[in-house]
């Protein structure tokens, strides 16, 4: 979808501000966000394609002026009820008042070391070859899904070079709307920085993603 | 948000949903465990060691597993590498994507617009912005995390620290560093 988060050129957010000696947390409830977002994700009931597209769908003038915690309790919240494991009207009020959905695990702490250094990975075996091999030009599709897509506005429709076949990976355009894993190769990309920003670009610049491979389409 | 997330953390308790002690496990994990020290580690080791380094520049996940940096948001590892010509910098433009197993949780600008909007269109701007001006011949390379592949960028190996053992050399790494939007730190800097 065209939301808030696909940021790539957009203008008008000032300098970066680094911080001096940033402290990992800058309040108490960004600990709990954190516990909570991955405790919660141990449910099993969505994936982190279906996580990243409820934060992608709250309202731009929201999303803008959200921390990133905050962007993850927000989405957070709609996954919740979505799911059925809390209502709105619980959440606001901390109190349960309704049967909820059965998780397929509760994340103890005793689990914590052990989910979190086996982590989620996404590779999937793929027994078709790859359609295009480093060197070859291609052109990203020009497409704008009102669901979820991990081919930034800036890098549609633009012409560049496969640097590297990375592997097949599940396909998150589907995998976010339950429409299973649908695993598909993919490429690393480069672009010249004039292909994407036009005149006045760097001459310098060259800027990769991640393609899956039905983004792309041959020269 | 302090009320807004103790309401939600009292009532996924009640539910039965959650375990408090669990959210403090993987607080104290990130607090105390993983961290830019281990990317520190396997930058160094990649300065004195030339087959580690070819290691980790063809399987970056394998190689970065052998130190024992593994786990979520490090499934997918690929490890750039600076040269006196190419400078490497990291972003996430969709959202945060950040190697979580090798620098730990990002820092506030990685995930706002600010670094965002314009480490893919105006890079040198931002790293002037870190205080970095690189050579204006210097070919700047943006990878955008758009996939489930985590990039950690190896700076070059500061001058002067000939013979330098390991621990020594990643007290030179800094995390901005293996972002891309430092450089490690000149022999003498931050000792």
């Amino acid at each position: 979808m065209n939301g808030p988060h696909d940021l790539g050129g957009q203008m008008g957010f000032g300098p970066v501000a680094p911080e001096i000696d940033e402290p990992l947390f800058h309040a108490e409830w960004e600990k709990r966000a954190l516990g909570l977002t991955l405790s919660c994700g141990a449910f099993g009931a969505w994936n982190i394609d279906e996580s990243r597209h409820a934060r992608e769908n709250i309202p731009p003038a929201q999303y803008l002026s959200a921390s990133y915690y905050e962007i993850w309790i927000r989405a957070l919240e709609t996954l919740l009820e979505r799911h059925r494991f809390a209502t709105r009207e619980e959440m606001e009020t901390g109190r349960p008042m309704h049967p909820s959905a059965e998780p397929k695990r509760v994340l103890k702490a005793d689990m914590v070391a052990g989910v979190l250094a086996r982590g989620g990975p996404c590779d999937r075996p793929l027994h078709t070859e790859p359609m295009f091999a480093a060197g070859d030009v291609v052109r990203t599709k020009n497409f704008h899904p009102e669901t979820h897509t991990r081919l930034p506005r800036y890098a549609r429709a633009k012409r560049g070079v496969v640097e590297a076949v990375q592997g097949s990976f599940v396909f998150p355009d589907d995998n976010a709307h339950g429409r299973g894993e649908n695993p598909q190769w993919v490429y690393t990309v480069v672009f010249d920085a004039a292909e994407i920003w036009g005149e006045g670009a760097d001459p310098t610049l060259t800027v990769s993603i991640d393609a899956w491979e039905s983004y792309l389409e041959r020269v | 948000m302090q009320a807004r997330v103790r309401a939600l953390e009292t009532l996924l308790t009640e539910k039965g949903l959650i375990d408090p002690a669990a959210i403090d496990a993987i607080v104290e994990t990130y607090e105390t465990k993983v961290g830019p020290r281990n990317g520190a580690h396997v930058v160094a080791k990649a300065w004195t060691n030339p087959a580690f380094a070819e290691w980790l520049r063809v399987d970056a996940t394998a190689a970065i597993e052998s130190l024992g940096y593994t786990g979520r948001q490090g499934e997918h590892m690929r490890a750039v590498f600076n040269t006196p010509g190419t400078h490497n910098m990291v972003v996430c433009t969709l959202c945060s994507c950040y190697p979580w197993s090798v620098l730990g949780l990002p820092p506030v600008w990685y995930k706002a617009p600010a670094y965002r909007s314009r480490a893919v269109i105006n890079p040198r701007a931002v790293l002037s912005e870190f205080g970095v001006t690189l050579s204006p011949e210097t070919q700047i390379r943006v990878w955008d995390s758009t996939a489930e592949l985590r990039y950690l960028v190896v700076p070059e190996r500061p001058a002067g620290t000939e013979g330098w053992d390991e621990a020594a050399l990643a007290a030179l790494v800094t995390r901005d560093s293996m972002i891309g939007t430092g450089l490690a730190l000149a022999v003498g800097d931050g000792q």
